[in-house]
């Protein structure tokens, strides 16, 4: 074991220039798709965003006696979409009309009968905010008699659920592409230290190390390399990431960099890119000679 | 200890290294294969240490079939072995000492007993003072001697020579060839390719002489202790 790092962290030594360009290219491969990935997790925060806007409102009819609306508020709670129901009367709309809607306050104040309807105000819970199960809850309080009429803005909830799947899938197939990118640069600067160690390999087979022995220090290597390209590379996103979002202050708000998991899942792909890499190039390697 | 049986060995262009080649080395020889550059000296070499297979025939060395001989098992082989090079084969940015080590180390030799291991066959060869050279601080003979000391350390019941003494000077060239008779007198069977015909001269051994292949003379095939060749 001692052994084993011993001779990867010679290697580190012993070819510092090209052992650096490997990190740096790991890094930058990495950082590349550490981009992306900051764009996806900024996108997702967004609709997110949206989507917490989702709003189904039930006006209800006028003089529904109260006990009515307090069964009802109990049974659309009791729905396994919603999250919350608050009932809104004819005065608190009113209310909320007069303090929001500054231009209106006149006309409100000279009124002797109150124009605005009492309203069910639901929201979803987390995983139905989407056209589908808005229309259904729709569906469900139509069946109420006193249900006078039911928004949820259809056509917002229906471009929200596009832009989300379209999001995923751009996600996804860039993504994918980014890293498999990553993943041929990677393993082509490996190979590139395994063939400058191809004269060392030689002397140890002639010695008699099993291809096990041989590959142990060349993975521990890569690994190191994919680790160090990690690290390297979330401290470039970090600094692009605030870069970015320093000259923006005016225009984008509440941008956010990764969680810290979702840093420990970029350098572990760093981590797993050397490790898979050093293994098909050393093996490649072994089986050739 | 070794035995070749009827062997060809053809390049990827079909063009043959070795046509039926048959001839045994027993316990404690020491054997010079001579011949011209291409003659098939160091094809013979490969076979031994399993770097090659035959196309056809036997190969037998130290008790393991080369003919058939699985991956996994090529490492056990070469420990058994040790093999020495013209250009010497010692890792440039290591110390003698721990080009020595290196061997011992890949084959998962107890640490604890490394350093007197090393320094056991460094003494042998006579660089016991010189542990903590490069081979570059190094004469070729002395680096031939590192190279040496690396295929000792093992204890090898065979030790493999091919051309060891070809980019040395004559002086360096009796210092080591006299360290490989050394070493066949402790026991150890040495195959020595080498054209130099002059060193052939000076020692009593027998020599097997290739050409275009084939085994053209085998200064043992009158012996009455060798199986007539078929």
């Amino acid at each position: 074991m001692r052994l084993l790092f011993r001779e990867a962290l010679l290697s580190f030594r012993r070819a510092p220039l090209l052992s650096g360009l490997s990190v740096t290219t790991i890094a930058f491969s990495l950082f590349t798709v550490g981009l992306f990935l900051l764009v996806a997790v900024n996108l997702r925060e967004a609709l997110k965003g949206l989507e917490e806007r989702v709003e189904i409102v039930a006006f209800v009819l006028r003089g529904t006696p109260p006990e009515t609306i307090t069964l009802a508020s109990q049974d659309i709670a009791a729905f396994p979409e919603v999250q919350t129901v608050d009932y809104v009367t004819e005065e608190q709309a009113l209310g909320r009309a007069k303090k929001e809607l500054v231009e209106f306050r006149d006309a409100y104040r000279d009124l002797s009968v109150n124009p605005l309807p009492a309203s069910f105000e639901i929201r979803l819970k987390a995983g139905y905010r989407n056209a589908a199960a808005a229309e259904a809850v729709a569906k469900r309080l139509e069946g109420f008699t006193f249900v006078e009429d039911i928004r949820y803005g259809r056509d917002w909830v229906e471009r929200l659920d596009k832009l989300r799947n379209l999001a995923g899938i751009v996600g996804l197939v860039i993504g994918a592409a980014f890293a498999a990118v990553a993943v041929v640069i990677i393993g082509v600067t490996i190979r590139l230290t395994i063939l400058q160690r191809a004269r060392e390999i030689s002397i140890m087979r002639l010695v008699g190390a099993t291809n096990r022995f041989i590959r142990g220090p060349f993975l521990l290597e890569g690994a190191l390399k994919g680790l160090l390209g990690g690290i390297l590379s979330l401290g470039l996103c970090y600094a692009g990431f605030r870069l970015f979002r320093d000259s923006n202050l005016g225009t984008l708000s509440g941008l956010v960099f990764f969680r810290p998991d979702q840093m420990g899942m970029l350098v572990v792909f760093g981590v797993a890119m050397g490790l898979f890499g050093s293994l098909v190039s050393v093996g490649r390697h072994l089986r050739n000679v | 200890m070794i035995r070749f049986h009827n062997v060809f060995k053809s390049f990827p262009n079909g063009a043959l290294a070795l046509k039926d080649v048959t001839f045994h080395v027993s316990k404690g020889e020491f054997v010079f294969l001579t011949g011209h550059s291409g003659a098939g000296k160091s094809t013979i070499m490969k076979l031994l240490f399993a770097e090659q297979r035959p196309s056809q025939g036997d190969v037998r060395v130290s008790g393991f079939a080369v003919s058939s001989i699985g991956r996994g098992e090529i490492p056990r082989l070469r420990r058994r072995l040790g093999v020495i090079f013209q250009d010497f084969r010692l890792l440039e940015d290591r110390t003698a000492s721990e080009n020595v080590a290196f061997a011992l180390e890949v084959t998962a030799a107890r640490r604890d007993t490394i350093p007197a291991r090393v320094m056991r066959v460094l003494t042998q060869v006579g660089l016991a003072a010189k542990g903590r050279a490069y081979p570059r601080e190094l004469s070729g003979g002395e680096q031939q001697r590192v190279a040496i000391a690396r295929a000792l350390v093992n204890d090898p019941a065979i030790l493999l020579a091919d051309e060891p003494t070809g980019n040395l000077d004559e002086r360096a060239t009796r210092g080591v060839f006299q360290l490989l008779r050394e070493i066949n007198a402790g026991g150890t069977v040495v195959v020595m390719a080498t054209h130099d015909l002059d060193l052939v001269r000076q020692a009593p051994y027998r020599t097997i002489e290739l050409r275009d292949g084939s085994v053209v003379y085998d200064s043992a095939a009158d012996e009455p202790q060798e199986e007539a060749v078929p």
